[in-house]
């Protein structure tokens, strides 16, 4: 007879584990599209009154982003990127997590509502919502266009930003909404043509997987095209300006045309060279919508037109 | 063998609760310096403070003077 016991192991998370539940990744383009959103608006914000926003709308992003770990956590078990998140690696509770997420959104819709004004607040509250239910609960496990639908989700912050600063919603803000919708399935799908990741084995369709390649780079180009317009639409607003269109006629037309060299391109040539042309197309993906809002912001400082 | 009285997770738990106790004070400052800066934009600032509230009380329609009559 032996007097050890082995005990189950009690999930002992350190600080940053409960950091990581809050996708600090995802919350890095939150607070810069919120960012430029809230400091193009034509109103003046006081600067602390802005940080204090910036914050809570990006704090009421990594709610989301527990969430989005807590509904999750079945298929983060089971794909290899995924694996080692908090969760599946045991080392936070799922029901903690749960918690984490909840508790985040009311604070940070609430210090919204009183930081800044009671619509962006309403904005904000929206946006965890569809991200949390609208996208991980009912979208993604249902039909290979999750990510397009979930990437409004991903394209509110600039429009918080904005209603912070205005209290509304106005052409330009709309119209940042669509630049990032509008570019995240491109970016998505390049990502997923040389990621081949196990989303099916998890039974997350991916359009890669449910339609084939061939379509999803069909798709890529298709919305590079539909991007296009709206982008260049932006720099005709009030928030537009030269240097801006400048920018957005370099990056779109870049953007085009490697939608159409991803569409011209055979299965077997693209395993040949190891996904190049993918690979570049997803790095200028970044570029693409870092250097739009980041054009928006100096044209705003310059000023415009 | 010697008793380690620090384990691993002691400086997980440990991290853990400096990390709280970093932000909640993180945000009583945040709220304070807030609090400056609403006081300070002025603004709505009216409440319940023992005074008559013009915009609240109900408006009075000024009665026509009453006319003398001259005997």
């Amino acid at each position: 007879m032996t007097d050890i016991n082995a005990y189950e192991a009690t999930p002992e998370a350190e600080f940053g584990d409960f950091v990581a539940l809050l996708k600090p990744r995802v919350m890095s383009l939150v607070v810069f599209t919120a960012f430029v959103g809230l400091f193009v608006a034509p109103v003046d914000v006081h600067p602390f009154i802005a940080f204090c926003s910036v914050l809570f709308i990006a704090l009421g992003g990594g709610a989301s982003g527990a969430l989005n770990m807590w509904y999750d956590r079945d298929i983060d078990a089971i794909m290899n990127r995924t694996q080692t998140r908090p969760i599946p690696s045991g080392r936070v509770d799922g029901g903690a997590a749960l918690g984490l997420g909840l508790v985040l959104s009311v604070i940070s819709v609430m210090m919204l509502g009183l930081v800044a004004n009671w619509f962006a607040a309403a904005f904000l509250a929206f946006t965890i919502f569809f991200y949390a239910v609208v996208y991980t609960v009912w979208l993604k496990r249902w039909t290979p266009q999750n990510i397009v639908i979930g990437g409004a989700a991903g394209a509110f912050p600039p429009m918080i930003g904005w209603a912070c600063a205005t209290g509304g919603i106005s052409i330009e803000s709309v119209l940042m909404f669509a630049l990032v919708f509008f570019w995240t399935p491109p970016h998505f799908w390049a990502l997923a043509l040389f990621m081949k990741e196990d989303y099916h084995k998890a039974g997350v369709p991916m359009l890669t997987v449910t339609h084939g390649r061939q379509v999803a780079r069909r798709h890529i180009f298709a919305y590079t095209l539909v991007l296009a317009p709206f982008a260049l639409w932006l720099g005709l607003t009030s928030v537009g300006g030269p240097l801006y269109m400048a920018v957005a006629v370099v990056l779109n037309a870049a953007f085009i045309r490697g939608g159409w060299q991803i569409l011209r391109r055979a299965e077997e040539t693209a395993i040949a060279d190891g996904y190049a042309v993918e690979k570049r197309v997803f790095k200028l993906s970044l570029y693409y919508l870092f250097l739009h809002f980041l054009a928006l912001l100096v044209q705003s400082w310059i000023g415009g037109w | 063998m010697a008793l380690r009285t620090e384990h691993e997770i002691h400086g997980r738990r440990k991290s853990r609760n400096v990390g709280l106790g970093v932000v909640l004070i993180g945000f009583v400052a945040l709220v304070f310096a807030l609090t400056v800066v609403k006081v300070q934009q002025g603004g709505l600032l009216e409440a319940y403070d023992h005074q008559p509230r013009v915009s609240m009380t109900p408006i009075v329609e000024p009665v026509a003077p009453v006319q003398e009559v001259q005997q």
